[in-house]
């Protein structure tokens, strides 16, 4: 048998609804190697085996009294430390925020407690979820389970680096401009960002809140499917929450069949800007697709071209809002100067102090952005770029299911390799931004290794608005096509991490 | 080449509430430059009527009834707080003394 910590969400559940094994034993497993190999990755910010284990206990008591309650009842997870716990201390990476317990479980929080799923702790990730690579937490850098010199990917690196070096079976994320898939497929796993609304963003930290979206982190597709039936669905709380239920995924997954479908390759996410391998890879993935007997057919987005112009405008204008919130007065860090300062020098101070260097260019951006003058050139051309993108998307949709780009232009990159290049950053996320932008589903699946260095490629599958169900099938199809190839799914070839 | 001065970068960031050094004042200014030539390419996309989307879905108003809810008690608004008393958020004086 394999040890418990390199088996899938959906393995440990049928596990432990076959009474096989308990949460507690799973929840402890987990606990215990995620305590002893966080020093190297810094995966979590938090954890506490206290609260881990007492929700594993409540889980096994539920199942004595034979309430199952849910489809991954008992499995542990870990949440990213943007989403509010009443139990932790929520720093969406930022000093700011240091030590802040909040008052309130974010929905999605508490969907994972009424679900019997214990929370093993809170994931690492750029301050606010500014950042590609992790390296924007005031709280040091997590690092990829391929290989610890490198990058996990970002915002959510806490909960990618968790996930692929087994400190966690599965976990949340939030995607912003690809901050679950960038990671995802820089890590050799699976992430799914849901169509805008699916997921309640009650209890997220907003960053800019017509593109945030939380969203499932896994080793495999079934995985992310399961996490995504259990944390979606109408929340009062929410207000662009979805009324309507999108349906299944799990069963998306289990029914996939490749007949009839037709996929879309994005003429401007397919030429240049791509690391060799990463190409060759994706090659691959439309060669296997082929041969399956799937129609492939070129699209054309030329407002593609524009996505990360526009989403540089529209996420500080609305992150510069959003974050005005943090002004000593209710919550968070206060510093006040010298003397008898005025409120608004005790603000100044305070988020001089509190905000890193990428939150403060992006919240000055923001306000350029915003001020009157510049407004309708920036902040308006980019919010008709926004409607360019949706009827660019739109046309392609009518001629096929979905469409395939790489995920990220290239495999991770050392850390310490861009950080002090904003625009260099900012390139990691041109294929996975224009589905925040339009609102579409998104995911990440694994396919395969660049030649050039041996790390991990990921293949992202874009479906329209509310056809998560569409996106899971294809991602599916191709999993199967790799793990039939592989023998097993691509995270299994990741070194094996040792506790020193 | 934008415009963007190191008495912009003070002004902006007067506006935002952060304090900034001299030496940060620079160098945001040679940063945003970069950044503002890259995303000013957005206006080059757009020619003609093309409406603006703000938001991905339709968006309405939603209501709920008017009816009183538990809601934090003030020591658990207050938990968090920097500073507080008699049942307040306590901050520094709003206006200057002179």
């Amino acid at each position: 048998m394999t040890e418990l910590v390199f088996k899938t969400a959906a393995e440990i559940a049928d596990l432990i609804a076959s009474k096989e094994i308990s949460s507690q034993e799973v929840t402890k497993a987990f606990y215990d190697r995620a305590e002893a190999l966080n020093p190297q990755t810094n995966s979590y910010l938090y954890q506490s085996r206290e609260n881990a284990m007492a929700a594993a206990v409540s889980a096994d008591k539920a199942q004595a009294e034979g309430k199952i309650l849910s489809i991954l009842h008992g499995v542990p997870i870990a949440v990213k430390d943007n989403l509010t716990t009443t139990d932790a201390p929520t720093t969406s990476g930022s000093k700011i925020l240091e030590g802040w317990v909040p008052q309130y479980d974010a929905t999605v929080v508490k969907k994972l407690r009424a679900s019997g799923l214990p929370i093993l702790g809170k994931t690492n990730l750029d301050e606010f979820a500014m950042g590609s690579s992790t390296e924007y937490s005031a709280f040091g850098p997590s690092r990829n389970p391929w290989d610890l010199d490198r990058i996990p990917g970002g915002s959510g690196g806490g909960s990618s680096s968790a996930v692929a070096g087994h400190l966690a079976p599965i976990a949340i994320g939030s995607d912003t401009g690809g901050s679950i898939r960038y990671p995802a497929a820089v890590t050799g796993s699976v992430g799914a960002k849901p169509t805008y609304g699916a997921v309640s963003r009650y209890g997220l930290i907003a960053l800019a809140s017509s593109l945030d979206q939380i969203g499932p982190v896994s080793n495999t597709v079934l995985d992310s499917a399961l996490l995504q039936d259990v944390i979606s669905g109408h929340d009062p709380h929410d207000s662009t929450s979805l009324k309507d239920s999108l349906g299944s995924m799990t069963d998306a997954v289990k029914n996939a069949d490749v007949k009839g479908l037709r996929v879309g390759i994005v003429k401007q996410l397919s030429k240049d800007g791509f690391q060799p391998g990463v190409k060759a890879c994706f090659d691959d993935t439309i060669a296997k697709l082929t041969a399956q007997g799937v129609e492939v057919v070129e699209v054309d987005c030329p407002s593609f071209e524009y996505a990360i112009a526009a989403y540089y405008l529209i996420l500080p204008a609305e992150a510069s809002s959003n974050l005005a919130k943090f002004d000593s007065v209710r919550f968070g860090l206060r510093v006040a100067p010298e003397g008898n300062p005025t409120i608004e020098r005790v603000m100044a101070a305070t988020r001089e102090a509190g905000f890193g260097p990428e939150v403060k260019r992006r919240i000055i951006l923001g306000t350029y952005a915003l001020s009157s003058g510049y407004y309708d050139a920036y902040y308006g051309s980019a919010q008709k770029v926004r409607t360019l993108i949706q009827q660019d998307l739109e046309k392609a949709f009518s001629q096929v299911d979905v469409l395939l780009t790489p995920t990220a232009p290239t495999t991770a990159f050392k850390i310490g390799e861009k950080v002090n290049d904003p625009i260099a950053m900012y390139l990691n996320d041109v294929a996975t931004i224009p589905a925040n932008l339009a609102g579409i589903p998104g995911m990440s699946v694994p396919n395969g290794l660049a030649q050039e260095d041996g790390l991990p490629s990921g293949v992202q599958i874009l479906a329209p608005a509310m056809q998560d169900a569409q996106m899971y099938r294809v991602g599916a199809i191709i999993e199967k096509l790799y793990t039939d190839e592989w023998g097993s799914p691509l995270i299994a070839k990741a070194p094996k991490l040792e506790v020193k | 080449m934008s415009e963007i001065t190191p008495d912009t970068v003070r002004h902006l960031a007067s506006l935002a509430r952060i304090l900034v050094t001299e030496d940060e004042v620079e160098t945001l200014a040679k940063e945003l430059n970069v950044i503002v030539d890259a995303v000013a390419t957005v206006k080059k996309a757009v020619s003609g009527d093309i409406k603006a989307t703000s938001h991905p879905i339709p968006m309405a108003n939603v209501y709920r009834e008017d009816v009183v809810e538990p809601s934090l008690t003030q020591a658990e608004a207050l938990s968090g707080a920097p500073d507080s008393a008699d049942g307040r958020f306590r901050v520094a004086a709003i206006l200057d003394e002179d």
